[in-house]
């Protein structure tokens, strides 16, 4: 009991002085618990995210289009490569992982239950979803936990490619036809609240904020970035010409921030229990393509452990 | 250039930039289905370079037409009969193991391809060449491997790639066949004569699957027709899908 106290103590003083958290230092069993969660919902949301994208690879416009897309969804691939390997530095395997993923007892971000309805939401999400992950990224690249931190820093470097080709998009569109501004307006339409959703409930009602505010998990409520995506979102959205669907949105001059009208949260709620436009079917693709790479996984192990066996009976030999 | 020998480049171009296009069309469905992450990574990988060699190769076509038409013009309106490319890179991907069969089949074709045209007296046939065999010995040797874990792995999956090899071995042919404007180029040093490429060919794709503990089919006959624009029923399908968007707005910049 005592020795627990101490190694508490010097985890404490390790976060004060803004020291990283190694994967062989001594941590609290929530603190553990807390980011196994967090890294393997990010995780999830990475390769979950890549559906609603590769929905349309397959119809992009330009060969151009065609293969930024491609670029960017591989990249999303990569990023949950890397946060499954920070999660494994906390004593979790992927298999366990993606089990989680598979039965649904591990959340994905709920902005993946969302539908891609035209090209024009390869725009919508590029720049508003991807922005809204860049802010919460860029924050977590200085999280306590040095792994998770480490691998933000790649990440974060891919992201703005994928924030630039989803605005490129918009800009083309709104500078397009007609019918092709008005495909840009219909995709920030759909997709500006699910945005804002993105990241969570309110400081008052978000029952995991305070304990990882308190070790630097988190260093900004979910209030603080949100009001930072709108505050840099709104000028971008005016620059294409589109309008924000939210008559609240106001600039107040004393607060320096963007007033805004208040998010749908029992849709938020609804989603994330499960009852968005897409929770079946990502999953159920997830869980088609696992099933059916089951035999192909097989395969590779029995093939290194034949491999594995002769070479050992050449050494022997 | 005369006329005659200006459109048999053009179609050669065509060729290699649909075969390029389609193939990695092909590879580009397999995103968010791959049956494990790295394989995800690995799959849209190889169907980023041939998406990009395409968008060469058929700017370098249009502007041998010299008819203004762009990359985009010959990938999103041209019908199937006017398509170029090889009748296996249209097939469809089947299970992995087909998947990993078509990449090898086409990846040893394409090596020998691209060290030929790298001594081209083209300079950007040489150009492209020395560029896209460096990426396809990625590709060749990601199609082997998986074929020895493959042929060599599990009953299931010996079982799968014998499936893969046998079924696609007809569209094999294909690849080699050759027209008379092709033989033009080949005089001139423009390309390389890949008739004269089968032998060495089936010796190397026969090392591979014998390596991996699969049979090498025996079959002698062969379906042919992609140079006249004779294609499977799987390619209208595939440009349905491709060129829906782009056809639905005939004359939008994306
Ligand atoms: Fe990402
Ligand atoms: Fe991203």
């Amino acid at each position: 009991m005592e020795n627990t106290v101490q190694l508490e103590e010097q985890f404490n003083a390790k976060l004060d002085k803004g020291e990283f958290i190694e994967p062989k230092d001594w941590m609290p069993e929530k603190y553990r618990k807390t980011l196994i969660r967090q890294i393997s919902q990010h995780a999830h949301s990475e390769i979950i995210g890549m559906q609603p994208e590769g929905n349309w690879i397959t119809r992009a416009p330009s060969l151009r289009r065609k293969a930024v897309l491609l670029a960017k969804v591989q990249d999303e691939a990569g990023h949950g490569l890397y946060l499954y390997s920070a999660a494994e530095t906390m004593g979790i395997s992927r298999d366990e992982l993606l089990d989680q993923l598979h039965t649904g007892k591990a959340k994905y971000s709920s902005i993946f239950n969302y539908q891609t309805l035209t090209w024009a939401d390869m725009g919508a999400v590029g720049w508003l979803v991807d922005g809204a992950a860049i802010i919460n990224q860029v924050m977590l690249q200085r999280t306590s936990y040095g792994p998770y931190s480490r691998a933000m820093v790649r990440i974060c470097k891919e992201e703005s490619f994928h924030q630039r080709q989803g605005y490129e998009i918009m800009c083309a569109l709104a500078a397009g036809t007609p019918e092709q501004k008005a495909m840009a307006q219909d995709a920030l339409n759909r997709w500006w609240w699910p945005t804002l959703m993105m990241f969570g409930p309110k400081d008052s009602e978000s029952k995991n904020s305070t304990d990882s505010i308190r070790w630097k998990i988190k260093r900004e409520t979910n209030d603080e970035l949100r009001q930072k995506f709108i505050d840099r979102t709104v000028a971008q959205a005016e620059h294409l010409g589109l309008v924000i669907p939210d008559p609240e949105l106001k600039w107040n001059e004393e607060r320096g921030h963007y007033d805004s009208g208040e998010i749908n949260w029992e849709e938020f709620w609804n989603v994330v229990e499960g009852r968005g436009p897409c929770n079946h079917i990502r999953l159920k693709v997830r869980v088609a393509a696992h099933e059916n790479g089951a035999w192909v996984r097989e395969a590779a192990n029995a093939y290194a452990a034949k491999k594995a066996k002769r070479e050992a009976g050449s050494l022997v030999a | 250039m005369s006329v005659n020998s200006q459109q048999a480049l053009f179609e050669y171009a065509l060729r290699l930039g649909d075969n390029a296009l389609i193939l990695g069309h092909r590879l580009s469905e397999w995103t968010a289905n791959g049956p494990i992450l790295e394989e995800d990574i690995a799959l849209t990988n190889i169907a980023l370079d041939l998406v990009g060699q395409s968008r060469m190769l058929l700017s370098y076509a249009g502007e041998i037409e010299g008819k203004g038409r762009t990359e985009d013009d010959l990938a999103y309106y041209r019908q199937s009969a006017e398509f170029r490319n090889a009748l296996l890179t249209e097939t469809d991907n089947g299970d992995f193991a087909q998947t990993i069969a078509r990449q090898l089949f086409y990846s040893v074709f394409a090596d020998q391809l691209l060290q030929g045209l790298q001594k081209s007296t083209d300079a950007t046939f040489a150009g492209y060449a020395a560029k896209a065999i460096k990426e396809n010995a990625y590709h060749l040797r990601h199609a082997a491997e998986w074929t020895l874990r493959l042929g060599d792995g599990t009953d299931e999956s010996k079982r799968r790639m014998q499936e893969g090899v046998d079924k696609l071995w007809m569209f094999t042919g294909d690849l080699f066949a050759t027209t008379e404007a092709d033989m033009q180029l080949v005089s001139a040093g423009i390309v390389p004569d890949v008739s004269t490429f089968r032998e060495a060919w089936l010796k190397r794709v026969s090392d591979v699957l014998t390596e991996a503990t699969l049979t090498v089919p025996e079959s002698n006959w062969f379906q042919s027709g992609s140079r006249n624009g004779i294609h499977t029923e799987a390619l209208s399908y595939l440009l349905g899908e491709m060129q829906s968007l782009a056809r639905a707005y005939p004359g939008a910049n994306w």
